[in-house]
């Protein structure tokens, strides 16, 4: 899986039968243990968490007792539907967004700079230069940078394209820029790894027989390139759902814009609402393993890592 | 953000691809040549902005641009909650790659040596904590502690960075694993090393390379990691943290200049780990 | 911790020996002695057990049932790093993070041996690769890696030495070269070399002793003549070399001979060279030991003639030319003619005879393709 794609591919697998032994035991045993108990346990902590029931009887807040309560679940999709929705969509148009700038990056630096390993090198170097800085601190010089007082949005109204009042932080357009471009490089090395090996033979033939570049990309290198396509998808898609650093207000968005991962944040710390929390939590895991289970049904367990 | 494989790429540079055919130069390159430029340019915008405000005259906010100073820099240390911050988020970055590293190699070896009933549950075991979204894990780690009445800090911490950063171990050490000939093991076995210095003098040294490249990707995704340290930390403050308190009314300067810092040396490092590959492969074509 | 034997190597001995794998048998049954200080050579096709059987020697595997001793003593619960055995690996599996030297070195340093540098110096120099010694393994040739490897196991001065195909990977002219020296070093430091290997030539070349493998058992050993000239299965005759073989009834015998009926000839084969002497019974004789005619010949005693047949192919292969007689009733017969002077002797659709010597002929203990030895091709590797 691409997932894998980030590492390195380039070694050889030396094909070896692999032999029965105790010592597979003690080795899988520790991680497997530290998983089940910080990962699967975690997750039936959320569903416990999500049936409990306030306690009528030492009330305060922070307090629940546990129960069944499944009417937490309607309570909770009831009142933030649209937000689920709105997460789901911004989300959406994040990844096509990053998909559609970051496919032509992938294709320069995995095909046409192939000629020149060194700038290739160099240009997978800049690709990912932005994961060596803390995240929060990008999204504020953007939120500096598109300021109201800031130099956009004044070039913008000089050309008046925004009124006098416009501002561009705290809009969804705003957030989904943020996102956008926070997810480009995940986006683009999965992409970069398929364009990487593809046999450029293969698209002098198809420049041969379909004398367009056009067809010859749409039917030959887009569908080659699209387990690479894939997994930037959902490396993309998943995370951007619940991210909730760029729509919240300390950055780039407002109260107009909150995603699901601000609700959940916000029912947790601020209102100490465990159970409404826990149950959004559940109810966007449950949606996102849908396109994740899509995924799974489609690839072969070995290639998952 | 802290996304799913941040940094994983640091081992996909351990070794520069090598190309299978050099294309033509045509018009339509240059066009794509031109245009990947600029989305290049943009990406590294914030970065740039970030660096640059680090040489901002320091005031009280730093939104402005006010004029070059180096003060920031000298007086590096003075803001004790960012050093403070900062401290914290190396500790708990060191610790949590350690064992991350530890247990997921171990994973990785059996993964590609042994045979092994559940193999599937293992591998979707390791496959879904990259396929959870942040708030999924960091809620539920953060129910999980409260259910059972641990006292969220340090440790709680660390305990959740050791989880997201496994699978992202495995995958890159695996690799390594599998392009090793398991006969170069035997050979030990067969030149009278007992287990324990196969794995000291042979596996170990071999893998190392894979290792590390896993370990700085755990320390990335560790160090960056704020949604998840969120939800499980309670009071203790990591440098995501505080950025992310400190946002509301004004980041100290100093910020800054630690994550300028964090990312000129994690510059440095890849470009001499990249050179320095160069040099072998050069060295190795001339000699052998 | 393993002493390894100053001597001249040490016998080694498989009692017993079985090995099964989940899903199928690699080994049912094995008995073998080889002599201490000979070169013996493990014969077979992919998939027969003789890599297995090696790595059960070494130690990589164990037994599922039986007992292997070296130098009388029984090291089947041994640890490969406590046995005083040395293996070749096909893969050379040299140590990438080390030097040459260090490879070849390693062994002793694990024992505790003194002075290792220069003795892994001495071994060096004997593969004539001292000069290369602060080398990595990537900077060598294969040529070269798989001497360092040789290097490598020697310097232990280990009871039995194990080499699995080590020619392999070696284009011909090396793989001449290493034979010729391999043979040589074995004399030289006179220890007991296992060879392992699928080329019929190599062993034959190689070895003091052959042992033919199949589908986890040896089908027969003896010296490389012996096996060549009498072979006494049908998958021996055809694996080593090339065999006509006939198949017919047992019509007559005389002291000395039987005499099987053929479509018709009656062709006779020497008692002692036949392992079956009634019955359907499989004969054969090797291409090179027939000589053509283009006349019938008069019969004589001690000579089998058969034909006439029809000569269908021709083909020049340099020091000798090979010719298919096709002969109604029995088949196609191949036979291999020196080229003693310059030209086919025949051409195709030359009406000939062939005859040979009785004595050339032997007698199988089996039938031809009754069961077909080989597994097809397709595993994932050697067994």
């Amino acid at each position: 899986m691409a997932f894998g794609a980030f590492s390195n591919v380039d070694a050889p697998v030396v094909d070896a039968p692999r032999r029965r032994s105790r010592a597979a035991l003690w080795l899988l045993l520790p991680g497997v243990v530290y998983l089940g108990a910080t990962y699967l346990a975690p997750l039936v902590s959320l569903i416990v968490t999500s049936l409990k029931a306030p306690d009528l009887v030492n009330y305060d807040i922070g307090r629940y007792l546990y129960a069944f309560d499944i009417g937490n679940y309607a309570t909770v999709l009831g009142e933030y539907w649209p937000i689920i929705l709105r997460s789901f969509e911004y989300a959406a148009i994040a990844t096509v967004a990053a998909l559609l700038i970051s496919y032509p990056l992938a294709y320069f630096i995995g095909v046409v700079l192939r000629r020149y390993p060194l700038w290739q090198a160099l240009a997978l170097i800049l690709v990912i230069a932005p994961f060596f800085m803390s995240f929060l601190l990008r999204t504020l010089a953007w939120k500096a940078i598109f300021a109201d007082e800031g130099p956009v949005v004044g070039f913008l109204q000089h050309l008046n394209v925004l009124g006098a009042n416009a501002h561009l932080n705290g809009t969804p357009f705003m957030v989904i820029f943020g996102l956008t471009y926070n997810f480009i490089p995940f986006m683009a090395l999965p992409i970069y790894t398929s364009l990487e090996r593809l046999d450029l033979r293969l698209l002098e033939a198809g420049a041969d027989l379909y004398a367009n570049p056009a067809s010859t990309f749409f039917r030959v290198t887009l569908p080659l390139s699209l387990p690479g396509v894939v997994s930037g998808t959902l490396l993309t898609f998943i995370p951007a759902t619940g991210d909730y650093v760029n729509a919240s207000p300390q950055f780039l968005g407002s109260t107009q814009t909150t995603m699901i991962g601000n609700v959940i944040s916000d029912t947790y710390f601020n209102l100490s609402d465990y159970p409404s929390s826990a149950a959004l939590s559940i109810v966007l895991m449950v949606l996102i393993l849908i396109p994740v289970g899509i995924y799974l049904s489609l690839t072969k367990t070995e290639d998952l890592l | 953000m802290s996304g799913l494989a941040e940094g994983a790429v640091l081992g996909r540079l351990e070794e520069a691809p090598r190309p299978l055919k050099r294309p033509r130069a045509r018009r339509g390159n240059w066009g794509v040549a031109f245009y990947s430029i600029v989305i290049l340019v943009l990406l590294l915008i914030p970065i740039g902005y970030t660096i640059v405000f680090s040489f901002n005259i320091p005031a009280r906010t730093n939104v402005s641009w006010r004029g070059f100073s180096l003060d920031n820099w000298s007086t590096l240390l003075s803001d004790p909650r960012v050093v403070a911050a900062f401290g914290s988020s190396i500790l708990v970055g060191v610790v949590a790659t350690l064992v991350a590293a530890a247990l997921g190699t171990a994973i990785a070896i059996a993964l590609v040596r042994f045979r092994f009933r559940f193999r599937t549950g293992l591998t979707l075991l390791l496959f879904l904590p990259m396929a959870t979204p942040e708030v999924v894990l960091g809620s539920g780690l953060g129910s999980q502690f409260l259910n059972i009445g641990v006292d969220k800090g340090i440790a709680t911490t660390i305990i959740a960075h050791i989880m997201f950063c496994i699978s992202f171990v495995v995958i890159t050490v695996r690799a390594r694993v599998a392009s090793l000939d398991p006969a170069i093991e035997e050979a030990g076995r067969d030149l009278y090393a007992t287990p324990g210095q196969v794995w000291w003098r042979i596996t170990f040294p071999l893998l190392l390379p894979g290792i590390v490249a896993a370990a700085l990707l755990s320390f990335a995704l560790s160090f960056d990691d704020f949604i998840i340290t969120a939800f499980v930390s309670g009071n203790f403050e990591t440098f995501p943290k505080y950025i992310y308190t400190a946002a509301v009314r004004a980041i100290p300067a100093q910020a800054n200049v630690f994550a300028s810092i964090i990312f000129l040396l994690a510059i440095v490092v890849v470009l001499a780990s990249q050179f320095s590959a160069a040099a072998r492969r050069r060295k190795l074509a001339r000699e052998g | 911790m393993a002493g390894a034997l100053d001597d001249s190597g040490a016998d080694l001995e498989l009692v017993g020996i079985t090995k099964r794998f989940p899903g199928f048998t690699a080994i049912e049954n094995l008995n073998l002695t080889i002599p201490a200080g000979s070169f013996f050579a493990l014969l077979g096709p992919s998939g027969c057990g003789k890599t297995t059987t090696l790595r059960l020697v070494a130690g990589l595997e164990t037994p599922t049932a039986g007992r292997i001793l070296i130098g009388g003593k029984d090291v089947t619960d041994s640890k490969p790093h406590q046995r005083p055995v040395n293996t070749v690996f096909q893969s050379y599996a040299l140590f990438p993070h080390m030097t040459v030297l260090r490879n070849v070195a390693f062994g002793l340093y694990r024992r505790g041996v003194s002075n290792p540098l220069g003795l892994a110096h001495e071994a060096l120099r004997l593969v004539e690769l001292d000069h290369l010694a602060g080398r990595r393994p990537a900077q060598l040739s294969g040529g070269q890696q798989q001497r360092v490897a040789l290097a490598r196991a020697i310097v232990n001065k280990p009871a039995l030495l194990l080499l699995d195909e080590p020619l392999g990977a070696l284009d011909l002219k090396l793989r001449r070269q290493m034979q010729l020296e391999l043979k040589s070093i074995q004399d030289d430091v006179g220890l007991t070399f296992l060879h392992v290997t699928h080329d019929q030539e190599e062993a034959m070349t190689m070895a003091d002793t052959v042992a033919v493998m199949n589908r986890g058992e040896i089908e027969q050993m003896g010296a490389p003549e012996e096996l060549y000239e009498l072979p006494k299965t049908a998958f021996v005759a055809n694996f080593l070399g090339q065999s006509n073989l006939f198949t017919g009834n047992v019509v007559s015998s005389t002291a000395t001979s039987i005499v099987v009926d053929i479509a018709g000839t009656k062709l006779e084969v020497p008692r002692d060279r036949a392992q079956r002497h009634s019955g359907v019974v499989t004969i054969g004789v090797r291409p090179e030991k027939l000589t053509l005619l283009t006349e019938k010949p008069a019969s004589a005693s001690g000579v089998n003639v058969l034909g006439p047949g029809t000569v269908t192919d021709v083909s020049f292969s340099g020091v000798s030319t090979q010719y298919l007689v096709e002969v109604p009733g029995v088949g196609t017969i191949t036979v291999f003619a020196q080229n003693m002077v310059f030209g086919p002797v025949v051409n195709r659709g030359s009406e000939v005879w062939v005859s040979w010597t009785v004595d050339h002929g032997f007698g199988l203990a089996d039938e031809q393709g009754v069961s077909p030895r080989f597994d097809p091709d397709d595993g994932p590797g050697e067994v």
